[in-house]
């Protein structure tokens, strides 16, 4: 194995300047839906009383969760030593930062009361699970930061390994954190559950490396750069283990629930009776997002294509937002449980009068937010690998793989 | 006079009264409290605890007396459709305090009637996610929130078990000086607070219930007509198993 070289992204520059362009429109196509969301309040977008939590989450609660997920990478080469993943590692690293800084930003800029976030940073009450959060992400932007400047600068190498350690484990309770947003809302059937948390863990590798995968191979395609199979093979295989894992854990989470007769009714929702809920559920989730990439993955001649790797991260990546809305929007849409043994059959306030669920239709302007953040995303990891040396110049099965031999 | 006006002299009230209660706050202690509420120059104590039982069975069908009470004391009712949203979405975005529920028994078909609102729990979950402790529980046990401090995240909305809390979803051009509201913010039902701080005993939606539906008072004081009722009458608290101890009580479900 060759030493491995880095190098700034050199595509030509009205290619570079272009993309910036396009990605710059769209987010400030987002920031003008903000503004108006703002301006006007909460009333022109499709969230109620009901449903609090609407598309804008969708997408930032996928960002962040994708954000520690796409640390993997780099983990897998420092904290378990696996030298073929070290040259990933940096590109992981900035991705890290990227999507964490793109869920963010939507959350943030969905808040009733944005302007108030200095109150948020000064005010905490340290109960509160999701105040614990804004100190997880602002330390896990911290460490990885320390992080790649260790991996970039030579003179830190030493240092170099338990800073990658620490960002692991880090990223692991930050997972666990913002699982447990949801895990601490006892009240709603949908997200009393205890496997929640590692379930996010789960999700967070998938959707972290698929997206990954989808950034380097474009990177490296648009530049001329190489990536051989020896390494296409190994994110292909860890792509795989990972939906596999995802699709275990939602079939264990639905298990459960149906176990305990409390939940039958919302299993029910879910599983059968949720129109949209049902299909994002069956065709997103479970469909598209674990057993697509998953079949694609371990086809004998598709899963060792270029076409294939892609279409298999593309589908996780699909099927993540389908999770994401079956798990934010569906728990908000089956009614709370407050009267067991009656039903509610008039209500002042939508209180899923006869077990109807909540209604909820997002407007254009909620996606223009949540596709604002994506390619905020884009923007900072385009910018980043132009900048600085994040990727490596080749990552042919000569300089990758540690087992080549020249045929 | 109009709304305006009295704003600036109640505001002053309001402050001065702050003020004041901070200058005795050392001494607060050595205040006796009776079982009424204490004036608005004291700061509120623990040794009363706000609560309320409400009778199903007399609550009758139809009435809507406690809500348009509430809506007009608390200034619900001038928060004003904004232009060009839909009637029917708006219905589901406008804020509530207190709400008519119907329930029918699955079994046997009966049907009662409640109000339901805040019920002020004593292990407020909204109390513990609120990141930036806008959402507080005050000593008497009535949980609002500080529209000063809230970020408007809607964790709180979340976490209620109850779904008891509005949002407030866009501007609102008149509000009532004692209950202050602004867009893009959460708020609930306080036991009509500034009647209470003004010493007065009573909420608005227990005053306009015709039918002796709702009883309201200090859960501390033994003699209290809620006490007193609570020790007669079977009650219950509604989702016991999440163990909130709720400051609101309910018979004949
Ligand atoms: S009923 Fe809801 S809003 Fe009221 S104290 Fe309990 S959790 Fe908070
Ligand atoms: S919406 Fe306001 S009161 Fe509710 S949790 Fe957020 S900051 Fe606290």
């Amino acid at each position: 194995m060759k030493k491995t070289h880095f190098s700034e992204w050199g595509i030509e520059s009205p290619r570079y300047w272009g993309m910036l362009a396009v990605l710059g429109a769209i987010v400030a196509i987002a920031g003008g839906a903000v503004f108006y969301m703002e301006h006007n309040g909460h009333w022109v977008t499709g969230m109620t009383n009901q449903v609090v939590w609407g598309i804008p989450h969708v997408f930032a609660i996928f960002l962040i969760v994708a954000a520690s997920g796409a640390l993997n990478v780099a983990s897998i080469g420092t904290a378990f030593d696996k030298k073929i993943y070290k040259p990933l590692g940096r590109l992981s690293a900035l991705l890290a930062i990227t999507l964490l800084a793109g869920g963010l930003a939507v959350l943030v800029l969905d808040l009733g009361q944005p302007g108030r976030l200095l109150i948020a940073m000064t005010h905490y009450n340290f109960k509160s699970i999701f105040a614990w959060n804004i100190y997880l992400y602002m330390g896990f932007m911290g460490i990885v930061a320390v992080y790649i400047w260790f991996m970039m600068d030579h003179r830190m190498k030493p240092y170099y390994k338990p800073v990658g350690v620490l960002a692991f484990l880090w990223r692991l309770i930050l997972t666990t954190g913002t699982g447990s947003i949801f895990a601490f809302i006892v009240a709603r059937q949908g997200y009393d559950a205890a496997i929640l948390a590692p379930m996010f863990v789960i999700m967070s590798f998938a959707y972290g490396l698929a997206v990954y995968i989808l950034v380097l191979m474009f990177a490296f395609k648009v530049d001329g750069r190489d990536i051989g199979y020896a390494i296409q093979r190994r994110l292909k295989n860890l792509l795989g283990v990972f939906a596999a894992a995802v699709f275990y854990f939602t079939l264990v989470y639905h298990l459960t629930n149906l176990y305990g007769t409390e939940n039958h009714a919302y299993e029910a929702f879910i599983l059968r009776d949720g129109g949209i809920y049902t299909l994002l559920f069956w065709a997103g989730w479970v469909f598209v997002g674990c057993l697509l990439p998953i079949g694609i993955v371990y086809h004998p001649s598709l899963g060792k294509t270029r076409g294939g790797l892609i279409a298999a991260a593309t589908a996780v990546i699909l099927g993540g937002f389908a999770t994401m809305y079956v798990i934010v929007i569906g728990g908000q849409a089956f009614p709370m449980a407050m009267f067991p043994g009656k039903t509610i059959v008039a209500s002042g306030f939508f209180d899923g009068v006869n077990g109807q669920p909540m209604l909820y239709s997002p407007t254009l302007a909620e996606f223009l937010l949540g596709i604002g953040g994506v390619a905020l995303v884009l923007l900072l990891t385009f910018i980043g690998i132009r900048m600085l040396r994040f990727l490596p110049n080749s990552l042919s099965d000569e300089v990758a793989d540690p087992h080549y031999t020249k045929s | 006079m109009s709304r305006e006006k009295q704003q600036g002299r109640r505001e002053f009230l309001k402050t001065s009264a702050a003020a004041a209660a901070v200058t005795i706050a050392p001494g607060v202690m050595l205040h006796t409290l009776s079982a009424d509420a204490a004036p608005r120059t004291e700061p509120v104590t623990d040794k009363v605890r706000w609560g309320m039982l409400i009778d199903a069975n007399k609550c009758a069908d139809g009435c809507t007396e406690c809500v348009a009470a509430c809506d007009k004391e608390n200034g619900l009712d001038l928060v004003d459709m904004p232009e060009g949203a839909d009637p029917s979405l708006w219905e589901r975005q406008r804020p509530r305090w207190i709400r008519q529920v119907k329930l029918k028994d699955n079994l046997s078909g009966r049907i009662t009637n409640l109000p339901m609102m805040c019920q002020h729990c004593e292990e407020p979950p909204c109390v513990d996610v609120c990141p930036t402790g806008a959402s507080f529980r005050r000593a008497d046990g009535i949980v609002m929130v500080d529209r000063h401090i809230c970020i408007g995240c809607r964790y709180c909305m979340m976490a209620c078990p109850y779904k008891a809390r509005s949002f407030i979803h866009a501007e609102v051009a008149e509000k009532l000086t004692h209950t202050p509201r602004g867009k893009g913010c959460v708020e609930s039902c306080n036991f009509c607070v500034q009647r209470l701080d003004n010493g007065e005993s009573t909420t608005a939606c227990q005053e306009a219930c015709k039918h002796q539906a709702i009883v309201f008072g200090d859960l501390n004081d033994p003699d209290s007509a809620v006490s007193q009722a609570l020790k007669k009458y079977p009650s219950v608290q509604i989702r016991a198993d999440l163990k909130l101890n709720t400051g609101v009580r309910y018979s004949n479900i």
